[in-house]
């Protein structure tokens, strides 16, 4: 089994989180994992992206390969679609809905949401909307992770513990933050 | 033994730490940033061994040739554009005798992530005719590391680990071994070994090239360096670090698994590619940078193996390597993946953060410029540089650490007027202040802006080398006309009346040096935080 997630976003929407978060994740599950990222100019609402390659097996790159990703997980349409030709025929994509608009040329939302529509399996996202329902707009990105955990190849219980260990330093109020904002995504794909 | 999981910098860091490092010296540049830093969390956790950003690439190593000369461990990293800056210690303590074990962890940026070049840090290594590790994996990154030291000291060499951002800013799981105790303090052998006067330098040379069969011979038997013989195969593949694991990726769709030989350790070696090209026809080199082993393997002269990589075309010529390309080189088709008709996505570059003081400050310098017409803007490296890109458009060049002042200078020397630098105050503190002092002696015609917002932004917020509150004194001590030397606060209030004293110096024919405070917003967060968490802690 391989499990190759693309995770893309803007500078300062919590990425890295994502990333981590399911990584940890997939280790206590016993997986094999390679997260790649990349770090520098990139931080500063530019576009982002980190890989997150699982397997039942050594992996051997720590990039993705064109038409091998099971998944683009995006907090933010528009660049989903900058990856989508890294998704292998059955590949699916989840996004969030809402766009920031940050560049001058940002294409019409419309034609954006249709493009990710016309991959056969795809999800889109009201983030924004979970999440402030969970209690803050913060914790989108924990929203999306838990509408992503309905197809990776991890136990839930496995993610809540990591979101828990990796947001404990701050304090319990903001580990319920986002254990919350976790379910609400996951509760929004399964309805 | 643990099991961590790290980035390739991160198992750099900890592969020094449990070698029994001492000291750990670095100017921060991505993809290399996060050795030290994590040296530095480290340090705060376990109390040692200390960590230290420098003022730059030089100084840094030059602090780790002082720790190596009383015997002790050090590790110095940087980016591969740093060891330009670092280039002239680098050299020359291949001539000096090591005495504790010198690790130059350099982190190269094939594909230009964030650097204004893909410069190939492997060639520096051949160049100084040191060894070089090149990891695949964080393990190997780990496991090298410790093992650069002892080679270190074995050969009295400096020895050099090359990263790529891919390897380094990935993570992956790493199993560490036991820490091995510190060297002691001791006095360097009484043999002049360090003292590069022309009659000892010759005399080291000379010993540095004698000890280079040995060292070949100590990579000859690294089991990094594997050759792996098939049956009758006319193709020979040769991987170098992170190629291997492309060349992996896509192994399995060959019809005949090729010879392969792959090279983490150099000197090359020369045997095992021996070996090779006695089995094979035709060799494709995998290297991710410029083609180093390709030439090498070439020679001037025609030979009847056909040698494929970087150089030839058979290989991508710039860029990373990916696994892509790589399956290109091999000759396997492209994989079909989804192909979705649509929007194309227009690029999304980096810009300044919302709110940065950068912005103001060039909000006042354009409207500085508007009534004095034709200027020329040199710039640096650091957020800053975002100003080339709109909405700003502003500065007119970036080059390499410190550049601004200089070209300005240069600039007005030829005659055009009026030339500006703007610079970051931890860029001009790298090297920007010597061509200052040039500006300073000659009283040359510019007006210099120092953008102070106090930190290493784009790195993410290292401490400056000085406080800022110090740097006013340091450009008046060059003896610049104190007229013509202000600070000014780069709040958005105050942007009429800076933009007001700029256009006034820009005008005044002489140098002048505006320095335009406010701290970067994100480390401004920070900083609060942290002052939110003591108040807390106290009550
Ligand atoms: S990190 Fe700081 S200096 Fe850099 S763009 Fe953001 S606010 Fe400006």
């Amino acid at each position: 089994m391989t499990f190759d997630i693309v995770l893309a976003g803007v500078g300062g929407q919590g990425v890295l989180s994502v990333a981590a978060v399911i990584a940890s994740a997939a280790m206590d599950q016993g997986l094999e994992v390679k997260q790649a990222e990349v770090h520098g100019m990139a931080q500063r609402g530019g576009a982002v992206q980190a890989s997150l390659r699982l397997a039942d097996h050594p992996i051997a790159s720590d990039m993705i390969a064109n038409a091998t990703a099971s998944l683009v997980l995006s907090m933010e349409p528009l660049e989903s679609l900058r990856y989508l030709g890294l998704l292998k025929t059955d590949g699916a994509v989840i996004s969030a809905m809402t766009p920031l608009r940050n560049i001058v040329d940002y294409p019409p939302l419309d034609d954006i949401l249709d493009t990710i529509r016309r991959v056969p399996t795809h999800l889109l996202i009201d983030a924004d909307a979970l999440a402030r329902g969970a209690g803050a707009v913060r914790a989108t990105n924990m929203v999306m992770v838990g509408a992503a955990s309905r197809l990776l190849p991890i136990a839930p219980a496995a993610i809540e513990r990591c979101i828990a260990t990796r947001f404990a330093p701050k304090g319990q109020a903001v580990v319920d933050l986002n254990l919350t904002a976790y379910r609400a995504g996951r509760t929004a794909v399964s309805a | 033994m643990a099991e961590l999981v790290l980035l390739g910098d991160e198992a750099v860091a900890l592969g020094a730490v449990d070698a029994g490092l001492s000291a750990a010296y670095a100017y921060p540049g991505t993809p290399s940033t996060e050795i030290v830093e994590y040296l530095v969390a480290h340090a705060t956790r376990h109390g040692g061994p200390p960590a230290h950003w420098c003022t730059n690439e030089k100084t840094a190593y030059e602090a780790a040739l002082g720790a190596s000369f009383v015997g002790r461990r050090t590790l110095v990293a940087m980016k591969h554009v740093g060891l330009n800056v670092a280039a002239d210690p680098f050299m020359n303590s291949a001539l000096v005798s090591i005495h504790g074990g010198l690790v130059v962890a350099v982190a190269d940026d094939p594909g230009m992530h964030s650097s204004q070049n893909e410069q190939d840090s492997r060639f520096y290594a051949d160049f100084a005719r040191i060894a070089c590790f090149e990891p695949s994996t964080q393990q190997e990154a780990y496991d090298l590391t410790r093992e650069a030291f002892d080679l270190s000291e074995r050969f009295r060499i400096p020895v050099m680990i090359r990263l790529v951002t891919r390897l380094a800013h990935a993570r992956s799981i790493v199993r560490t071994q036991p820490p091995r105790l510190q060297n002691a303090v001791t006095h360097p052998p009484r043999d002049a070994s360090w003292i590069l006067l022309p009659a000892n330098a010759r005399r080291q040379w000379s010993a540095l090239l004698d000890r280079q069969d040995a060292l070949r011979a100590y990579t000859q038997a690294h089991a990094v360096n594997r050759l792996d013989l098939r049956g009758g195969e006319p193709l020979g593949v040769i991987t170098a670090g992170v190629a291997r694991n492309y060349f992996l990726e896509n192994a399995g769709e060959l019809g005949a698994l090729p010879h392969h030989l792959h090279v983490g350790a150099y000197p090359l070696p020369v045997e095992a590619l021996r070996t090779l090209a006695s089995h094979a026809t035709r060799i494709l080199v995998l290297e991710d940078g410029y083609p180093l082993i390709e030439r090498q393997l070439r020679g001037l002269l025609p030979t009847t193996t056909q040698i494929l990589g970087r150089e030839s075309g058979d290989v991508v010529r710039e860029g990373e390597l990916t696994p892509d390309n790589v399956r290109a080189a091999l000759g396997l088709p492209d994989r079909q993946g989804l192909a979705v008709v649509g929007v194309v996505p227009p690029p999304r570059p980096p810009q300044l953060c919302q709110g940065c003081p950068h912005g103001d400050s060039y909000r006042a310098i354009k409207d500085a410029l508007r009534t004095i017409g034709d200027a020329i803007v040199t710039s640096d490296i650091g957020c800053y540089t975002l100003g080339a890109l709109p909405p700003y458009s502003q500065i007119e060049s970036c080059v390499c650490m410190g550049a601004s002042i200089g070209m300005a200078k240069g600039a007005s020397d030829a005659g055009f007027r009026p030339a500006v630098a703007v610079i970051g105050d931890s860029t001009f503190l790298h090297s920007g202040l010597s061509a200052l002092m040039d500006a300073a002696s000659a009283n040359t015609d510019m007006t210099v802006l120092i953008l102070d917002n106090e930190t290493v932004g784009m790195t993410g917020g290292q401490p400056t080398i000085l406080p800022s509150s110090r740097l006013q004194a340091l450009v008046l001590g060059l003896g610049i006309d104190p007229d013509h030397v202000h600070v000014l606060d780069a709040h958005p209030r105050h942007a009429p009346t800076n933009a007001d004293t700029l256009r006034r110096e820009i005008e005044h024919r002489g140098l002048s040096v505006v320095i335009m405070v406010r701290e970067c917003i994100e480390t401004a967060k920070v900083h609060k935080a942290a002052a939110r968490a003591v108040v807390g802690a106290g009550s």
